[in-house]
């Protein structure tokens, strides 16, 4: 139930990376916003504004979303994952650290979607194609890598979890 | 061909120091400052390419709840002298401040002509809407050959055209006429079996970075400044600001954050000074952060242009006489980079006969800045595609023609000295050699679309700059390496490991950090190609100098000569003493003694970067579309500090030189609106578009760095938009001369074949 205050700002309540958060927002502020300037998630970037970097991907109950495209009122009750709830510096998850030890990242503005959407790949799917991981982060642009050290990062990480 | 074997940490691929907070989200770029009572910026925009500003009335802006206050040109300081721009260039700031706001005239759309601040961006936003700017419309020149016409309406008033230091006497909108010149080019095209001359054009691209321009700014009431930024150089800011805002470069501190992308784009200041004014008038800390309608309408981009080039070569192949006309488009304000487009024009050959006419203009676009190595890509577009027509019309083959004519070590370059050791025939040798090469294209690809191979070299001449570090030795043994380069995509790591190298110590035992303007001395920008080179002989240097000051201090503790006092890699010993760096770091402490050194040092980098491509497309005849099946980067990095870096930075390179050929360019109406200025209509590539990367790393010591490094960045994205052409000629037998080569221009030269 959305409370609308004196203020006209919007109580919102949801569950970020496992924890229960409410705070205000105005109507008009997207949820990208709602993350880096309500919630101190910075780890969500804004690359464009309108959907076509993947910069600002979380997880939102499930599906992979563009943040800057979806208002913060719209995650009243939701669940989200965003890049720091992947893993914490000394307990890195495994496609964090191939990121790192593949150099799948030179400026690194690009690298929490990249995780976070490949993420949402790997739970959906474990075991994709070559193919099936360059379709999936087509919306994700990266302009330093040129993708491959990326995906040699995604490809180490699945072989591992595969053969453990 | 690797380094490992000499070296203990050169050559290995160590995990950068700053990577676990950029894969944590915990990295702090521009955008993610926060200050204390932090307001929000907001720049108002010009929506004409060309107009005179008549008035600009603030006052129902500041009126709106939450607006702290509005500036507009009036506000700005008057402006006028240079300051250094980077890659050893000026700027002149009286034009950078222009850019930054416009004072009485707007020169393209996107053009800030007032700003406003307020406590949240959406309040600074509406009030934009509330600023009343009035406009007098002018005609835009928007294409560089009508604003070199005679009668073209000027941009700038005071403009003269610049031709060997004398000046024309009359308003021009070319800045500058600029001449190259070697032996005799008519006795050269008279000696040549065949000539080929043809003409190209050039549409205007982005740098592309994924993060907008984003910096925060505090004024306090005692006259320092301190400014957060996003930028490839801080000192560069800090130069920039103090000019364009006319105050005391001491008062002004620069404090770099992490940065998400530049390739020459994060050298310009466009928010940073007017951040300031805003928080001098808000008395509150200002952040601003660009959209990306605001990056590609107002910053960056790279020189349109119109390219013409004629080349001979006698009978055998080897190229008697090349001409070159470059007429660049240097955006709003002059300076498109245009002598580097000359130098690199014919550089990876030995040529007797050359003239190189090049002409820097302005037009009604955003101001144009480094991207990449500025200005090489699309003049060795042109000689690349004109060397492959003179291969085929002789019947030699590409990568022969390329080195018998390749040009090596004492051998002439345009504005010169002539060249040091340098490695394109070894790339060329490499290329031959390559998996890629040798492997026979298969010429029919899927549902019958045809595949074509294509090969380009490419040059790109590398700066040296100035670098300032220190280094602390700390009690444990550790070393503070205290930098002011910026870190782009590494140089934390490839510096560590130099430095590391140097002392005798681990890679794990160097902590990098980049610092601000106070702590650290001067530093030039990070772009050129110049930081693993210029920075790494810096804590070469620096690490030297450490180890100075430790074996004075052990003379003394250990009461020997100094000269007895030998080291092996972290080992110091003499006269029955011997101890490690880490034994050392405890015994100083104990004796109240610090290894405390700075250093500031300025390489000479003379040598310049070469690279071949090798790249196999696929042409759809039916919709145009070309798609790169396989692609083969090969360069000579030197020798390659962490090979993973290097071929990181190829494969950027690459990527970006893909967008370049096949998608990217910018859409303007007649009347100079940019009709394409979101990532949907301007398309950078996606790992669709991209196929794996093949890397060859080609290690030819550069003899004026202690080990050997030249300098990897800019140069790979030098070939590609000509191997690409070259590759669908193959294919279809097209020659393509305009960029992009899109799906419209490649179907409709299909139909006119
Ligand atoms: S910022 Fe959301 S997709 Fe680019
Ligand atoms: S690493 Fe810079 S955009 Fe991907």
């Amino acid at each position: 139930m959305a409370v609308q205050i004196a203020s006209g700002k919007v109580a919102i309540s949801a569950t970020i990376n496992g924890e229960p958060q409410t705070w205000l927002s105005e109507p008009r502020e997207t949820l990208l916003e709602a993350l880096r300037d309500r919630l101190g998630l910075t780890g969500c970037k804004e690359g464009c504004s309108n959907g076509n970097c993947g910069a600002c991907n979380v997880v939102m109950d499930g599906r992979l979303v563009n943040t800057c495209c979806v208002l913060a009122v719209e995650a009243q009750e939701s669940e989200i994952t965003t890049v720091e709830g992947l893993g914490t510096p000394d307990g890195l998850i495994p496609l964090q650290k191939n990121f790192l030890e593949e150099a799948g990242l030179q400026c690194g503005v690009c690298t929490p979607g990249f995780l976070v959407a490949t993420k949402a790949l790997l739970d959906k799917n474990p075991n994709p194609t070559d193919d099936e991981i360059r379709w999936w982060l087509a919306g994700n642009l990266c302009r330093c890598t040129g993708y491959d050290k990326i995906l040699n990062a995604i490809k180490k990480t699945i072989a591992e979890t595969t053969t453990e | 061909m690797t380094t490992e074997t000499k070296y203990r940490v050169i050559g290995t691929r160590p995990v950068r120091p700053d990577g676990v907070d950029k894969v944590t989200g915990r990295a702090i770029y521009g955008a993610d400052v926060v200050l204390p009572r932090m307001a929000h910026g907001k720049v108002l925009r010009s929506p004409h390419a060309h107009a005179r500003i008549l008035s600009v009335d603030t006052t129902q802006a500041e009126a709106l709840a939450g607006v702290l206050a509005v500036i507009c040109g009036r506000d700005m300081p008057a402006v006028s002298g240079m300051a250094a721009a980077g890659e050893g260039g000026d700027m002149n700031m009286r034009y950078a401040s222009n850019n930054v706001m416009a004072h009485d005239k707007a020169l393209y759309e996107g053009h800030a002509v007032a700003a406003v601040v307020a406590t949240s961006p959406h309040i600074a936003k509406e009030a934009l809407k509330l600023i009343k700017v009035e406009y007098e419309v002018l005609p835009p020149v928007i294409d560089v050959r009508k604003a070199m016409e005679p009668n073209a309406p000027i941009l700038l008033e005071d403009l003269r055209t610049d031709t060997g230091g004398v000046k024309s006497e009359t308003a021009s909108n070319i800045a500058a006429h600029l001449i190259a010149e070697e032996g005799d080019i008519e006795k050269g095209f008279a000696d040549a079996a065949v000539v080929v001359e043809r003409e190209f054009t050039f549409q205007t691209v982005h740098q592309g970075y994924i993060e907008p321009h984003a910096c925060a700014a505090e004024w306090r009431a005692d006259g320092q400044i301190t400014v957060w930024a996003s930028t490839q150089g801080s000192f560069a800011v800090r130069q920039q600001c103090a000019a364009i805002l006319q105050h005391p470069i001491g008062q002004l501190k620069v404090i770099p954050t992490e940065i998400g992308g530049g390739f020459g784009g994060k050298i310009p200041v466009y928010l940073e000074p007017i951040a300031a004014v805003l928080s001098r008038k808000a008395q509150r800390p200002v952040r601003m952060v660009m959209d990306r309608t605001e990056v590609l309408m107002a910053t960056g981009p790279t020189p349109g242009a119109y390219i013409k080039v004629k080349m001979g070569a006698d009978k055998n192949g080897n190229i008697t006489a090349a001409q070159g006309y470059l007429a660049y488009e240097a955006g709003a304000y002059p300076d498109s980079f245009i002598g580097a487009g000359m130098t690199c024009l014919f550089a990876p050959y030995n040529l007797k006969n050359v003239r190189i006419d090049g002409f820097d203009v302005v037009v009604n676009k955003p101001s144009s800045t480094a991207y990449r190595a500025p200005g090489a890509p699309i003049a060795e577009f042109a000689s690349e595609t004109v060397l492959d027509e003179i291969a085929e019309t002789l019947g030699i083959d590409r990568l022969a023609i390329r080195a018998q004519n390749s040009a090596k070590e004492g051998d002439w370059r345009p504005f010169g000295p002539p060249y040091t050791r340098i490695g394109h025939q070894e790339c060329v040798a490499a290329a031959q050699a390559s998996a890629h090469w040798n492997t026979p294209l298969v010429r029919e690809g899927k549902d019958g679309k045809k595949r074509g191979r294509g090969v380009a070299s490419g040059y790109w001449g590398n700066w040296d700059g100035i670098s300032s570090c220190i280094g602390r030795l700390n009690p444990n043994g550790t070393v503070s390496l205290l930098e002011g380069s910026t870190d782009i995509g590494g140089s934390r790591a490839s510096i560590a490991m130099q430095f590391a190298e140097a002392f005798g110590v681990t890679y794990e035992q160097v902590h990098p950090a980049v610092v601000d303007t106070d702590t650290v001395d001067y530093n030039d920008v990070t772009g050129g190609s110049r930081t693993t080179f210029g920075t790494g002989y810096a804590v070469y240097k620096l690490a030297k100098k450490m180890q100075g000051e430790i074996v004075g201090q052990l003379a003394g503790l250990w009461d020997v000569p100094a000269e007895s006092i030998t080291i092996d890699g972290s080992s110091y010993s003499s006269n029955g003493h011997s101890a490690t760096i880490t034994q050392l770091a405890k015994l100083f402490e104990e004796n109240g003694i610090h290894i405390n050194a700075s250093i500031t040092a300025k390489g000479s980098n003379l040598s310049g970067a070469f690279a071949t491509h090798i790249v196999d497309v696929e042409v759809d005849e039916e919709t145009g579309k070309v798609d790169i099946v396989r692609y083969t980067a090969i360069q000579d990095a030197g020798t390659a500090i962490h090979p993973s870096y290097v071929e990181g930075q190829m494969q950027g390179g690459v990527a970006q030189g893909i967008g370049w050929a096949l998608s990217e360019g910018y859409v303007y109406d007649s009347e100079g609106h940019l009709k394409n200025a979101t990532l949907l209509d301007y398309r950078m590539p996606t790992s669709l578009d991209v196929p794996p990367i093949e890397t060859i790393i080609v290690e030819v010591p550069n003899p004026t760095h202690p080990y050997g490094v030249r300098g990897v960045g800019e140069v790979p994205i030098v070939p590609p938009c000509a191997a690409i052409a070259n590759a669908i000629h193959d294919a279809t037998g097209l020659r393509l001369r305009d960029l992009p080569m899109s799906p419209s221009r490649v179907w409709e030269a299909l139909e006119k074949q």
